[in-house]
């Protein structure tokens, strides 16, 4: 059974792992730096669907396949798949896996659902005898916007502090293999909420989320920033991740250096126009998934903290007035495994 | 760090919106929408047309050819640039009314198209036409 330390963290006493993974990417992701990297990338912003809503539904489809067919797997041999999105009561995980008849655990935790997946999926493998369990979650710039904003057609400035939801998706299989990328120690977020209200300013939300998660897995594991060689955030952008490095270094910890945040990896700011950075669940999912987990899988990479950031909102109570909640779960990935763990 | 201090932080770190460039960019576009509408009344006038006639002219075809962009996809990167440019006149209501009727035609023509139709433009209509009415108002009393 996970060992809990400290009242966030848990260890996994099993060995858990990431035995394979899947990436999809849009036209614009495809254009940025680690299109390369993807395992696919569609051109058609629609996926030959007839609505954007639809079209995400592609993206978790097509993702889990790709996963699958690496780990050389029927998407039916899952155990079960752990799957969330932005769109209202996630729509795009629940119909675009409804073919597969994998047992299904939806979940919400908005920008943060790859991790909160990957940490409830990790204690799944450790709390039984489930093999192999999926993650996946998607976004889609044109679906978030008809959501969350304007009609995409409508001609509005976007502000600098904006960010540009990521039309992408993630599926990553975790398993009892003996092989990189481990799954150490996981960490559950907690809801932190420093008073923004500002939509098209999600970064300065969930900073406060991130540095709260990294304060108590730090503290919890009794180890600091210098023993990791990557921390890895899902999308807090250029604001967030300025905020972060100011929240962190007040706790006592230094980022610079050990920190890169998924939002400002996967465009080319300067070139795409995207502003702040990217956004939305498919963000941080696809990174991990295309560029991140190959390089803790080839050693390239030793120890990783992943963790994507949520902010918790609807339009609905922003406007009732409410400020935006964020949130951020953390997975301790690894090249090496524990040396007193076993399958 | 207090919920205060936080906001001050959030406040340098949020690089300001580029007024400098904002602002011009939406005197010349709005200028130039405004020039066109000039030069359709000048036609209309020398087609023959009465001014009340040549004036409606002027907004039949700013709203057409703004709806018509929206429809080719081109009004939204225009507007990008432009900003107020193009929201502010006529242009910008067309914009409003003709994009979410696009966007939303995929829940049917009644309750997606005919009811989102109105999920920006309505509030400028309500509100438009209780302005009016209180001015109408304000109007009547002071002629008594």
């Amino acid at each position: 059974m996970a060992k809990k330390l400290g009242r966030h963290t848990y260890r996994l006493e099993k060995t858990v792992s990431v035995s394979a993974w899947g990436s999809i990417g849009g036209k614009k992701e495809g254009e940025g730096p680690l299109g390369g990297a993807f395992d696919e990338i569609e051109p058609d912003a629609r996926l030959g669907q007839k609505t954007w809503e639809q079209a995400e539904c592609q993206l978790q489809l097509r993702a889990v396949d790709a996963a699958c067919r690496k780990a050389h797997l029927m998407p039916q041999e899952l155990d079960f798949i752990l799957a969330g999105d932005l769109l209202n009561q996630c729509v795009s995980s629940a119909y675009g896996l409804r073919a597969f008849g994998i047992p299904f655990l939806g979940i919400y935790g908005a920008c943060s659902t790859m991790s909160e997946g990957m940490v409830l999926a990790s204690l799944l493998l450790e709390g039984t005898d489930a093999v192999r369990g999926g993650v996946v979650t998607s976004s889609h710039f044109c679906s978030a916007e008809r959501q969350f904003r304007t009609p995409l057609e409508y001609g509005a400035q976007r502000p600098p502090t904006s960010q540009w939801t990521a039309t992408a998706a993630g599926c990553a299989i975790l398993g009892r293999q003996e092989r990189p990328p481990y799954v150490r120690t996981v960490t559950i977020g907690t809801i932190e909420d420093k008073g923004i209200t500002d939509a098209a300013n999600m970064g300065a939300a969930m900073a406060p989320a991130a540095a709260a998660t990294l304060a108590h897995f730090f503290e919890d594991t009794g180890t600091r920033p210098e023993d990791y060689d990557l921390i890895l955030t899902g999308d807090l952008g250029q604001v967030g991740r300025d905020l972060l490095y100011q929240l962190a270094a007040e706790q006592g910890y230094r980022l610079e250096g050990l920190h890169q945040d998924c939002g400002l990896l996967l465009y080319d700011r300067q070139r795409q126009d995207v502003h702040a950075g990217a956004s939305g669940c498919g963000c941080s999912a696809s990174v991990l998934c295309s560029s991140i987990l190959p390089r803790i899988a080839s050693g390239a990479l030793g120890q990783v903290l992943f963790l994507a950031t949520g902010a918790l909102m609807s339009t609905t109570m922003l406007q009732q007035g409410e400020s935006i909640p964020g949130i951020a779960h953390l997975v301790h990935l690894s090249s090496r495994n524990h040396p007193e763990r076993r399958c | 760090m207090t919920d205060q201090e936080y906001a001050k932080r959030n406040q340098l770190a949020s690089a300001p919106t580029k007024s400098w460039k904002n602002i011009p960019l939406a005197f010349l576009s709005g200028g130039a929408i405004c020039t066109a509408g000039e030069l359709i009344r000048q036609a209309a006038l020398a087609a023959g047309l009465e001014e009340k006639t040549a004036a409606l002219a002027v907004s039949l075809s700013l709203i057409a050819a703004a709806s018509l962009l929206t429809g080719l996809g081109l009004y939204d990167k225009i507007a990008k640039h432009a900003g107020a440019g193009t929201l502010v006149p006529i242009t910008g209501f067309s914009n409003a009314m003709t994009s979410p009727a696009m966007e939303f035609k995929s829940e049917g023509i009644i309750l997606g198209l005919g009811a989102k139709m109105f999920v920006i433009a309505g509030p400028v209509i309500v509100y438009g036409i209780a302005a009016s009415v209180v001015y109408g108002l304000i109007l009547w009393l002071a002629r008594l």
